[in-house]
């Protein structure tokens, strides 16, 4: 993370955070731009640490695009997670984002990904 | 047909070429035994339209010749087009190659030419107009035919191009949340691309978690369709199922380790039977013989 000093108070992030028992949900309204998408990824690392979260399930499907900046921002988010102790799993990515994302060549490796939530639940053992 | 009306079809000022064409037409229809049987003996010496028997060639032959002097009268080139198609796509399931057709209107032409020759050859001058008159519209024929049939030829080409692209990737399923691909043919890149497409919304039609993708139909691999596989496999996973790749035979796996695709990343079994027990055992269904069956 570049800074962590306060800035101006910024709109919501278009994305809720709920914690689930052991579980943090990140449902995804709508496109995040690249600070947004950071934003988030700081906001949620944050959360597993004080809520001692096991795992972390992002809800994607409400997304028709998916760029290769935020496919790496959530790689590298499951990544960090996972030095916090949290699974990460990513759900409901749609046919035409799969195919872009491999069109585009990205790859999302140390990510697990699931059809929906309740195969993501699933994962996490809910 | 009157002479008033052939001659306000052809567009030449020269008033010697609107009486000719009108002449031609009228020698061409005098002498219409005569040139088209001549027309088909010479197909038949070309070894043109094999697959047509005698008498159908020469029926054809009748009804172009007609058309062509037709042509010739109105200068209007829309029923000859009609009819090139028509007749294209009768020949068209027959095997009639392009050459066959553009050779045979060809030959036609030079039927014409001689027979022109010879009843102008003591006018050279009048010879001259004549074929001025004539070339033309031969070759325009000769044009509207061969475009037909081409046009023709590819719409077929293109209709059943698109028939096998629906027919040619069925995601079946065959247990709760397992599908199966079975792939026939050439993999190229369209259809490869199209193929995910349907796989993808496949899985999340039938909420797949594993599905078994049979190669056995495909006869050879290249990079490009192995590495598209690749992504097939890839887009997959993002979807959350598991890819069980069955049937590359001994060809295509010696082929990908010649060329050095990477395939370790992807889980492979022998046979499709194989792939579904695998799968089968993954998904925890046990699929047991009862003992009295037979």
């Amino acid at each position: 993370m570049p800074t962590d000093a306060p800035t101006a108070p910024r709109a919501p992030l278009p994305a809720s955070i709920l914690s689930q028992g052991p579980n943090l949900i990140v449902s995804i309204h709508a496109a995040l731009d690249d600070e947004q998408l950071v934003r988030l990824q700081r906001d949620l690392l944050e959360r597993v640490g004080r809520d001692r979260s096991s795992g972390i399930l992002i809800d994607v499907a409400a997304l028709d695009v998916l760029d290769s900046f935020a496919a790496r921002t959530l790689a590298d988010l499951a990544y960090m997670a996972q030095l916090r102790g949290a699974r990460t799993v990513v759900v409901g990515i749609a046919p035409e984002v799969a195919m872009t994302l491999v069109r585009l060549g990205v790859r999302i490796p140390l990510t697990q990904t699931a059809l929906d939530l309740e195969e993501g639940l699933e994962w996490l053992g809910m | 047909m009157t002479d008033q009306s052939s001659t306000e079809a052809t567009a030449e000022p020269v008033h010697s070429e609107d009486k000719l064409l009108p002449e031609l037409v009228a020698h061409l229809r005098d002498n219409r035994t005569d040139l088209r049987q001549q027309w088909a003996e010479r197909i038949t010496q070309a070894h043109l339209l094999t697959s047509m028997t005698n008498q159908e060639v020469f029926s054809e032959a009748t009804s172009v010749y007609d058309n062509y002097v037709e042509v010739l009268e109105t200068g209007s080139v829309k029923a000859l087009q009609h009819y090139a198609r028509d007749l294209s796509e009768r020949i068209i399931p027959r095997g009639v190659e392009t050459h066959e057709v553009i050779g045979i209107v060809l030959l036609l032409r030079d039927v014409l030419a001689r027979s022109l020759f010879e009843k102008y050859r003591d006018d050279f001058e009048l010879l001259n107009h004549v074929l001025d008159a004539y070339e033309p519209a031969a070759n325009r024929i000769a044009n509207t035919v061969a475009v037909s049939f081409v046009e023709q030829r590819e719409r077929v080409i293109r209709d059943q191009q698109d028939a096998l692209l629906e027919l040619s990737t069925p995601v079946l399923q065959v247990r709760e949340r397992l599908l199966i691909l079975p792939i026939i043919g050439v993999l190229d890149q369209d259809r490869a691309q199209q193929l995910t497409e349907q796989l993808l919304h496949g899985i999340r039609a039938h909420r797949a978690k594993l599905v078994v993708i049979d190669v056995t139909g495909v006869p050879n691999m290249d990079e490009a369709v192995a590495n598209s596989l690749v992504d097939t496999v890839t887009a997959s996973r993002l979807m959350g199922a598991d890819v069980i790749i069955t049937g590359l035979s001994s060809e295509i796996a010696q082929t990908l380790v010649t060329i050095g695709v990477d395939l370790s990343k992807m889980h492979t079994v022998g046979d499709l039977q194989g792939g579904i027990e695998e799968a089968e055992r993954q998904l925890g269904f046990r699929v047991s013989k009862v003992p009295d069956a037979d």
